[in-house]
């Protein structure tokens, strides 16, 4: 931001005879129409997504919403201590990880495979006709996937009529009710609804590939399966690469919806991530100085892994997001 | 590098027939997975809700009946969620898409004095936020709990719309501009008259991406407004029920929520209210999606590109 605006005064001053501040005013004039068309936004953007990080205060006070601000108490870092020693925020923290480390390798695996697979497809209207369904789920709420999850999940659901007809289990499990099986159903409900829609960017990687490398290969006698790990996964590989490296900066940014509309009393030890928490805490107990900390936590640690992805990514020579 | 085989040509291998046939097999699978929850609700929502007790109903319904619809439109409390959603869905598309845009054209203009510094106000707001509870605070700073515009003001723009618009805006040949520049025209000339008409497609692309967020948004319902009757969405009150039947015991006809009889003996149960509730939520989407994808998968690669 700072060197923004340094190198765009700089250049005002080498182009325009006029130096400092008037130059600076004689261009804001020149320009205003499209100073009109941004500095509310901007005054926007500083209020709703800049001030409240001002609230993160609350972290380190005993806050009260009927105290005015210099009212509040201070109490250091009570509430971060409170939470690195809670059972059950060091719980919330390790069903964090887990579910995106899950969503992370799952959502990357099924992804790839989808879209090799449907690249594999030759009839093109059949081909169209997959990917147009696998992103239906995409494009439906959390609200509309949780119900369709916990229908599908729920005792006399088609899981458990399936797997009790093939036998594999001898009675129907109430799969919302078990906190250990949380985890997998949460991978489950992403991959179904985002599979489709990540798969898009790889296809369209794959459409770069050149075709001539799959001829060639067929030519030498390279079977499908060889051309599919010879030529189209390495053509996906900066893709791939970029994509990881920013997913890891996302790791604790597991999402909220399908948690808070999934979870219930039985798995709440394996559903409760810091997103729920924060909004249990918060908006249901009130404790806004205690969920402001396990937010602020959050952001922060989300801070520092996103930019260090990014400079490893421009190191690996990927180029980064910004 | 490669085993050369016998046969080298463009014939079909006996590999690639069965790779190919296994290779459909698994996308008939996969279609299968992708469409069965929903068309399963759709079923049940068109079965009788008693009869669906029985369990068994899986693509086709047993007892045709429009009863458990009938039921859901039978309160008036649906048509102001109706209402609502579809409001929010229209002033938060054309509100977000008009203000978009607009900060898209500046920051796209190489000689803005300010492109650099704004741009990367924005986009810094893709990697941080206040978090919940002082985003929270702020709205009822603001006295913006309680009212409708809660759902339109904190999303106005999005930063990653923003530059989706921004490298559109970008690609547009400088020459029109130019030529618009001698003619005398201003920035907000050139931005109506010229940009908006020539950048339709990304509109369109924007446009669907802030009707569907929109559309499907239910916790800034949940958090500012859930005791505002007359503001509440439909995804909400689908939210609601969903909540109500888990912590009963998994929608039979024991839980007592929503469970009524009209004058002609008719029931209905909290699953077959569910699964209608969950088929008005998504019709829309549904309806619209197949034929608009393509501007959504033209944006998801922009996007990407950027």
């Amino acid at each position: 931001m700072q060197a923004g605006s340094n190198t765009t005064i700089k250049s005002v001053s080498t182009k325009n005879p006029d130096k400092g501040i008037r130059g600076f005013l004689k261009k804001c004039k020149e320009q205003q129409a499209l100073l009109w068309m941004t500095i509310p936004f901007v005054i926007w953007v500083v209020i709703f997504k800049y001030l409240p990080v001002w609230g993160w205060s609350m972290a380190f006070q005993n806050y009260k919403p009927a105290l005015s601000f210099s009212e509040q108490e201070w109490v250091g870092f009570k509430h971060f201590i409170f939470l690195f020693t809670d059972d059950r925020f060091l719980g919330v923290l390790r069903n964090t990880l887990a579910q995106s480390l899950i969503n992370l390798v799952l959502g990357f695996v099924t992804a790839i495979t989808l879209a090799v697979l449907i690249n594999e497809l030759s009839n093109m209207k059949f081909k169209r006709v997959v990917q147009t369904i696998s992103y239906l789920p995409h494009f439906l709420s959390w609200v509309v996937a949780a119900a369709l999850v916990s229908s599908v999940l729920s005792i006399d659901g088609i899981i458990n009529e399936i797997l009790m007809g093939l036998g594999f289990i001898n009675e129907e499990i109430l799969w919302l009710g078990v906190g250990e099986y949380f985890w997998g159903i949460l991978g489950a409900a992403e991959t179904w609804k985002n599979v489709g829609w990540n798969a898009i960017i790889y296809l369209a990687a794959i459409s770069m590939v050149d075709q001539e490398q799959y001829e060639a290969a067929k030519i030498d006698g390279a079977s499908r399966i060889q051309r599919i790990f010879h030529i189209t996964i390495p053509g996906m590989k900066s893709v791939i690469i970029v994509l990881l490296i920013m997913n890891i900066g996302y790791i604790l940014e597991s999402g909220f919806e399908p948690q808070y509309l999934l979870g219930n009393g039985q798995n709440v030890e394996y559903s409760e991530n810091i997103d729920v928490f924060v909004i249990k805490y918060g908006i249901s107990m009130f404790n806004f100085s205690l969920a402001t900390a396990a937010g602020m936590f959050k952001t922060v640690i989300s801070f520092v892994f996103l930019i260090a992805a990014n400079s490893l990514s421009k190191k690996m020579g990927q180029g980064g997001l910004y | 590098m490669f085993k050369r085989k016998k046969k080298p040509g463009f014939m079909r291998t006996k590999e690639d027939i069965i790779f190919d046939t296994s290779n459909i097999i698994f996308m008939i699978i996969l279609c299968v997975l992708m469409l069965y929850p929903f068309l399963n609700q759709v079923a049940l929502s068109v079965n009788d809700a008693t009869d669906s007790v029985r369990g068994g109903i899986y693509l086709w319904p047993r007892e045709f009946t429009w009863h458990n619809y009938e039921h859901v439109f039978d309160k008036a409390a649906i048509y102001q969620a109706i209402f609502i959603s579809v409001l929010r869905t229209i002033i938060g598309a054309g509100v977000g898409l008009f203000c978009t845009a607009m900060v898209a054209y500046a920051i796209a203009q190489p000689k803005f004095m300010f492109k650099r510094s704004i741009t990367i106000i924005f986009i810094m707001t893709m990697y941080f936020n206040g978090g919940l509870i002082p985003t929270f605070l702020l709205m009822r700073d603001l006295q913006l709990i309680g009212s409708f515009w809660v759902y339109i003001l904190p999303t106005l723009i999005s930063a990653f719309n923003l530059i989706i618009m921004r490298s559109f805006i970008e690609g547009l040949p400088t020459s029109i501009f130019e030529s618009a520049r001698i003619d005398g025209a201003g920035d907000f000339r050139i931005f109506f008259k010229i940009v908006l008409p020539l950048s339709l497609p990304v509109l369109a692309t924007v446009a669907l991406f802030v009707a569907v967020f929109q559309w499907n948004q239910w916790f800034d319902v949940f958090l500012y407004n859930s005791s505002q009757e007359h503001l509440t969405t439909l995804q909400y009150e689908l939210m609601k029920i969903l909540q109500n039947s888990s912590t009963t015991s998994s929608g039979d006809m024991a839980s007592a929520f929503a469970n009524s009889s009209d004058g002609g003996g008719n029931m209905v149960t909290p699953k077959s209210i569910q699964a209608t509730m969950t088929i008005v939520a998504s019709v829309p989407i549904i309806m619209v999606y197949p034929f608009l994808q393509r501007y959504f998968v033209k944006g998801m690669t922009l996007g990407a590109v950027k």
